[in-house]
């Protein structure tokens, strides 16, 4: 194996690729990265329809595949499959060039997201100020998408949109400033706005900024919670695509492919706030309780958590399997749910595996995974809880009105996040 | 009476004035497809940015000719044909119609047909506020009262299809009483929705009575004054949250309405929520008239004295009862044959659309649907 490979597995210090110019390793973390946003929002897209499913007593998708699960990769082919409409009266450049705006503008966020303190592409100095940067960007391609499409309802959601996204980036922008304060405490007086030195912070200080000078972390993390959903465009804001007003919103011109790009922008984008969440307030990639408990027994205890979770899906996969009615209609998707299951089976004694052989903490290739796959495995399972909280909104909320939503932006949130500031400040120096 | 302020002299949907700035008024078509306006409600709206500055209703997208079939049909042959007009209240269509007709045949059905015409009429009224209740918080943006509603509707439909085999155009009731004694088990069941159904309506309570944004969306939104409904001859739950209390079946009580002791609802001020409460305790009042009528159901004939051939002495009738949506009345004229010479119907939904442009001048376009919902408009009834 050439040198560049072997020398970044091998390295103890942990550094991002970035970090240690090893231009390979960032690229493939770069399309790991990718795929990995890709099948999560492949997986997102199955798990909303079904929980809004069952929020709404009816069974969501149950036809393709076992439970629907194959449902999310038939309609990203049908959407490939779509004809591309372009309507004649539209800008043809700019309505081509607005969904992959959006996208890119997604993506490039994940440059910068920390899922362990050297599994990220590259750690920014100004890491928190260029997400905020480039996620904000993402209006862009939705202002101009209603803009091309030369239709009324389109130009309506563009406006609403844009409208929405700058009034709620101010609270958001207040509340990220305190968590950015707190990052300065016990440092003498040097903060850092790099993602992975604010989740160290965290680890330093021994708390999660969520409960941070209590109720003051906890006040800023709601305020950004709310301009979250409000910034990417989720119900009760999706003023945008208001399904009722608007019929679709600023993408009712399109459809097919160009549609899904819009749609695969938009979940990447609820991932990439959650993420920014996570790793402001939640502790980002840290397991609970890291430093309390932090003795070699029970790193080996919480590194078979991602294990046990995969069996966990495997068991439930298994427990469908024999649910399944017995009439041999049910043959096929039988064996694939039970094919399902033993991946997902195969996943966990693989992760199990790999828990058990690095538990020694040294820099075996296989402690290195470990590691990782921790880091990785608690990130994302932070991430996952605020993805479940979109659909549970969805679910369950009525859709705020265009001047409503931005009284509560300007009137309620900014208040209150600038309060939080002043006073996060006050007594950060008081303790200090 | 001070007439509507629904002046309309300053809508020209033809140019689009300028506002300000280098800006025009935007003109869009709000339907006929449109997932918010029930059906094929086409609503041209004048909008400077999202504020609705007048709008116009395009009506006509169902029309059937219901009046015109009706002068070609006997009387009796007439009498699915009104089940179509509000489908989501078929059975008082029916009602309304039957006793028109009875009325001019001067004959009455007997007390048994009675109190089962006020269970199934009752039972249609929740029906019908369930699907409003569904559709309009759809529209609000709220999903899952959609599904809720639905589902506890689908316990109604079960009932009309035991009792007479369909579950939308019921076709329930004829020309002096019932075709149809109830079916063995049919007061158990009613007396099962009975306990069935009011843990679910504080079901829908809990998801909207105190949301705050739904009191955000529906107070002060669409506010109709007592006058104005007056004018417009709005009635319903529409004129009853405006607080006028008139409701049909007290002020010209029908059927048996005379023997149950039930109240009628009122808003104070007109406006979405007020409807969305009077809805939401008419549903509980109409439990209370089925209740009282499913225990004191009287034995005996089903069906009044009414002649093979129903054929009505010369003269013209007028009869309305109250229909979920408000007034529906028939105005029958008969010229002595088995045709009626003159079917008028007056339906609830095509009036209070009327009040529509009085309600959402000056509100955003998101009020606009969530006005529509309100309304509880089918466009079936509006378009005949």
């Amino acid at each position: 194996m050439p040198n560049f490979i072997m020398s970044f597995l091998d390295s103890k210090a942990a550094v991002t690729p970035g970090a240690a110019g090893n231009q390979f390793w960032a690229l493939m973390y770069v399309l790991i990265i990718f795929a990995g946003v890709s099948v999560a929002v492949i997986c997102m897209n199955w798990i909303e329809r079904k929980a809004l499913a069952h929020f709404q007593v009816r069974l969501g998708p149950m036809r393709v595949g076992p439970h629907g699960l194959l449902q999310p990769i038939a309609d990203a082919l049908k959407l490939m499959l779509k004809e591309d409409i372009i309507p004649a009266e539209a800008d043809q450049f700019v309505f081509w060039v607005a969904p992959l705006i959006g996208l890119l503008a997604a993506f490039t966020v994940y440059t910068v997201i920390p899922f362990g303190p050297s599994q990220a592409v590259s750690d920014m100095n100004i890491g928190i100020l260029f997400m905020l940067g480039v996620s904000s960007l993402g209006v862009l391609g939705i202002v101009v998408a209603g803009w091309a499409s030369n239709s009324h309802y389109p130009l309506i959601g563009a406006l609403r949109s844009s409208a929405q996204m700058v009034s709620y980036e101010v609270a958001m922008g207040l509340a990220v400033v305190s968590a950015i304060l707190m990052t300065s405490l016990n440092t003498s007086g040097t903060g850092t706005l790099s993602m992975i030195g604010i989740v160290q912070a965290q680890q330093q200080q021994g708390i999660w900024f969520i409960f941070k000078f209590f109720p003051l972390g906890l006040i800023a993390f709601a305020i950004f919670a709310i301009a979250m959903v409000a910034e990417v465009n989720r119900a009760p804001f999706d003023l945008a695509e208001a399904e009722s007003e608007l019929t679709a919103g600023f993408h009712t011109e399109y459809s097919g492919l160009r549609w899904s790009l819009f749609m695969l922008a938009e979940y990447a984008a609820m991932i990439a706030v959650s993420s920014i969440a996570v790793t402001l307030w939640l502790g980002g990639w840290m397991r609970p309780f890291p430093n309390l408990l932090h003795a070699a027994a029970w790193d080996f205890i919480f590194s078979l958590f991602p294990g046990l979770t995969f069996g966990g899906l495997a068991a439930i996969a298994l427990i469908g399997t024999a649910r399944m009615p017995a009439h041999s209609f049910f043959k096929i998707q039988r064996a694939g749910l039970a094919v399902f299951a033993g991946l997902l089976g195969f996943i966990a004694l693989l992760l199990l595996a790999i828990a058990v052989a690095g538990r020694s903490a040294d820099a075996s290739l296989a402690a290195r995974f470990n590691e990782g796959i921790g880091y990785v495995y608690w990130f994302v399972l932070k991430v996952a809880v605020f993805m479940y909280l979109f659909i549970w909104y969805r679910a369950t909320w009525p859709r705020y009105r265009f001047d409503q939503l931005m009284r509560v932006g300007w009137k309620v949130l900014l208040p209150i996040s600038l309060g939080v500031l002043i006073l996060t400040a006050v007594v950060g120096v008081i303790v200090s | 009476m001070s007439s509507p302020t629904n002046d309309r002299s300053n809508l020209d949907l033809e140019t689009p004035d300028k506002t300000y700035l280098d800006s025009n008024e935007l003109i869009i078509n709000m339907g006929p497809q449109h997932p918010a306006t029930h059906g094929v409600l086409r609503v041209i709206l004048k909008l400077d940015g999202e504020k609705v500055l007048g709008t116009e209703c395009v009506i006509g997208y169902l029309h059937r000719g219901v009046e015109k079939i009706a002068e070609n049909r006997t009387y009796t042959m007439f009498n699915p044909y009104v089940d179509r007009m509000d489908y989501v209240a078929a059975v008082s269509n029916g009602l309304g119609y039957c006793e028109a007709v009875e009325k001019l045949l001067n004959v009455e059905a007997p007390p048994r047909a009675k109190y089962i015409r006020v269970i199934l009429t009752e039972l249609n009224r929740i029906a019908s506020h369930q699907l409003w209740l569904g559709t309009h918080a759809l529209d609000i943006g709220a999903m899952t009262p959609l599904f809720y509603t639905f589902r506890d509707r689908e316990e109604i439909l079960k009932i009309f299809e035991k009792y007479c085999g369909a579950r939308l155009t019921t076709h329930a009731f004829r020309i002096g009483g019932c075709q149809y004694e109830t079916y063995a088990g049919f007061e158990k069941d009613v007396k099962n929705f009975l306990a069935f159904f009011p843990p679910k309506i504080d079901e829908y309570e809990a998801l909207l009575t105190t949301n705050r944004i739904w009191l955000e969306r529906t107070k002060k939104v669409g506010v109709i004054s007592r006058a104005d409904c007056i004018a417009l001859g709005v009635t319903g739950p529409v004129l009853r949250a405006s607080g006028v209390k008139w409701d049909l079946r007290k002020a010209q009580p029908y059927e048996a309405y005379s023997d149950f002791d039930f109240e009628i609802p009122t808003g104070e001020n007109g406006d979405t929520y007020d409807r969305y409460m009077v809805r939401m305790i008419e549903m509980r009042q109409s439990l209370r008239i089925i209740e009282q009528a499913v225990n004191g159901i009287p034995e005996g004939p089903i069906m009044g004295k009414v002649p093979k051939v129903v054929k009505p002495p010369v003269g013209e009738i007028y009869h309305s009862i109250e229909a979920p949506k408000g007034e529906l009345g028939y105005f029958i004229v008969s010229d002595g044959s088995t045709q009626p010479y003159r079917v008028r119907v007056r339906p609830p939904s095509f009036v209070n659309l009327q009040a529509l442009d009085v309600m959402v001048r000056g509100l955003l376009v998101a009020d606009v649907v969530a006005v529509i919902g309100t309304l509880d408009i089918v466009l079936g009834e509006v378009d005949r």
